[in-house]
């Protein structure tokens, strides 16, 4: 067993449980057709991390999903949570410990908000008391409250808040593994960025075993600890955290796919602070703590190098002043610092950051 | 037999003319309030109350069947044709010919009269319920069935409560018809407020009779259908929420 806590939650504060997800040379063949929808597909999703599956439309990338909560029958192979066949769980059951949100959301719209994510704990039997206190507790986490949830409908909120509802029903029986189907499609972009900030924060707290669906490259980069590409047939091209795809992608399909651009993603995923920055040339950093007394603009350690280029090259500096927190200046952002990462990371063998991390979350 | 079809037997006479008739009554005025009053206790009243009972059984009974058909058509896609076929061949049959129909095999009782009645809802309640389960959005079951619901569970606890609107606009349409249809009934049973309106047609030209009968019924079929409009409300207030 793989669950990074087998107790079940004691009070109904406790997230307590994530669990391996191993696919095993899973296949999935519809009578009729001649190849496959899942070809056999391997791949290990450790305790408490978030895996995207991502890729072209056709590629099976919500039938792989649906394949694990049993909502579509497999051909071959196996699927393991916790290092249990799913296939010798009843599928009622095993769904009520599997988290589950879609794109449309489904909120049951005859019901209340508090209702709708009461869901699973009423099919589990929960008592009603434990019940009504899980349930605050979600709403407050997502950020509702509870008083005036527990009289809402659904079609009384908008379409963000019912993702978020979406996404708490999802939790409410604090299941080991959640399975996300473009939860944030639907939603309009500025409101996605912040629904998908708001999830990996919750995520955070949390810690589940993450199967997240999208054809969102960006989405996927953002929100996966690793990332499983699937190709027509629902073969797997590349399963490897973003830094390592977008780095040395596998082949000409993952490098299309992530895009040409994918020097640039790279460097979204790099925050100022983690560079070797150059030297603020000999100006004493307590005297240049306003960052703008040699004309150089100054940008937060907690940038993300992608910004700080796109600062750099709209202000036309040829360097950004990095501060820390406090402000003090820990050095310079030039072209060349930038540069320098890029060639240290391709220069990185391929594969070296795709070895099994340690378990648990990140 | 009743008083009321005693009274048409005997002639085109208004019963106890001689003995209580006002001149209201003698002067043939188009409503005479007075024979309401007297007649109401034995005349209207068992008429009013039998005829509540034959609409409500009838649609009590073609709700029970109805269901039980769309569920099977709602689970078994192929059952919905020749449902629809049959039952819309149930309610195109002329009222009076039907009931004709089952005069011999049946008899003139109860039978014949709740037979009829409640062929004429079935394709009403049979259509309204199966709209109304397959109206549930397809992301709902989805949901449903990944929480792990079972088939009951999603039937009991999601399709049934959302396919409510959907029933209740069919079980009004069903109970103001058959409440209106239930006037005929009287060929085959003579019970509710077809009695006093057939015996008023034959009566010639007192008209208060078949005012008053004809009046109850219109007046018992827009009630049910308020009654139904409130039972609604008060069941679905989700319903209203998503349309305003």
């Amino acid at each position: 067993m793989k669950i990074a806590d087998t107790a079940q939650s004691e009070g109904p504060s406790v997230f307590a449980q994530a669990a391996e997800l191993e696919l095993r040379n899973v296949s999935k063949r519809y009578p009729g057709q001649r190849e496959p929808a899942i070809g056999d597909l391997s791949l290990t999703v450790p305790a408490g991390e978030v895996c995207v599956l991502v890729g072209p439309s056709g590629s099976g990338k919500t039938t792989a999903m649906r394949l694990i909560n049993r909502m579509i029958p497999i051909t071959s192979g196996d699927i393991l949570l916790g290092g249990r066949s799913v296939l010798e769980r009843d599928p009622r059951q095993l769904r009520r410990e599997i988290g589950y949100v879609i794109q449309q959301v489904g909120l049951f719209p005859h019901q209340t908000v508090g209702e709708n994510i009461a869901t699973v704990p009423r099919l589990l039997g929960w008592p009603k008391d434990r019940i009504s206190a899980r349930v605050r507790e979600l709403l407050e986490l997502i950020g509702l409250d509870p008083q005036e949830m527990t009289r809402r409908y659904p079609a009384q909120l908008p379409g963000g808040q019912r993702q978020r509802v979406g996404v708490a029903r999802a939790l409410a029986a604090d299941p080991p593994l959640m399975l996300m189907d473009e939860p944030f499609g639907a939603i309009d972009p500025i409101n996605r960025a912040r629904l998908q900030d708001e999830f990996l924060r919750l995520q955070e707290m949390v810690k589940k075993t993450v199967v997240f669906v999208t054809h969102d490259i960006d989405e996927a980069i953002k929100m996966g600890d690793r990332i499983a590409i699937l190709r027509d047939g629902g073969v797997l091209a590349q399963y490897d955290t973003p830094r390592e795809i977008l780095t040395h992608p596998a082949d000409e399909f993952v490098a299309q796919f992530v895009g040409a651009d994918r020097g640039l993603k790279r460097l979204a995923l790099t925050k100022v602070a983690e560079l070797k920055l150059a030297e603020p040339n000999g100006l004493r950093a307590d005297l240049r703590a306003d960052g703008r007394a040699d004309g150089v603009r100054r940008v937060s350690a907690e940038t993300s190098v992608r910004d700080a280029l796109s600062l750099m090259l709209t202000e036309g500096g040829e360097a950004l002043t990095v501060v820390d927190g406090d402000g003090r200046v820990e050095g310079l952002l030039t072209l060349g610092v930038i540069e320098q990462l890029l060639a240290d990371e391709a220069a990185e063998p391929a594969g070296d950051a795709a070895e099994p991390q340690p378990e648990g979350p990140r | 037999m009743t008083f009321a079809a005693l009274a048409a037997a005997s002639g085109p006479v208004i019963p106890n003319f001689a003995a209580q008739s006002s001149s209201c009554e003698i002067h043939n005025r188009l409503f005479c309030a007075g024979w309401v009053s007297r007649n109401w206790g034995p005349v209207l009243w068992p008429a009013l109350r039998q005829h509540i009972v034959l609409a409500l059984v009838a649609v009590a009974i073609g709700f029970v069947i109805a269901m039980a058909l769309a569920l099977a058509a709602h689970r078994y896609g192929w059952l919905e044709r020749p449902t629809t076929l049959i039952t819309t061949i149930l309610y195109t049959i002329p009222a009076l010919a039907l009931f004709e129909l089952l005069a011999a095999p049946v008899g003139l009782n109860v039978f014949s009269a709740e037979i009829a009645l409640v062929s004429y809802t079935l394709l009403i309640l049979f259509r309204n319920i199966l709209a109304g389960l397959r109206a549930v959005p397809a992301e709902v079951l989805d949901a449903a069935e990944g929480a792990g619901m079972s088939r009951t569970q999603t039937l009991l606890r999601v399709e049934l409560p959302l396919a409510l609107p959907a029933i209740v606009a069919g079980l009004r349409i069903a109970i103001v018809t058959i409440i209106a249809l239930a006037t005929i009934v009287y060929v085959v049973y003579d019970r509710g407020l077809g009695v006093p309106i057939h015996t008023a047609l034959g009566e010639g030209p007192f008209k208060t009779e078949l005012i008053v009968a004809g009046g109850l019924s219109i007046l018992l079929a827009l009630l049910a259908d308020g009654l139904l409009v409130i039972a609604q409300r008060l069941l679905t207030p989700w319903a209203r929420i998503r349309t305003s």
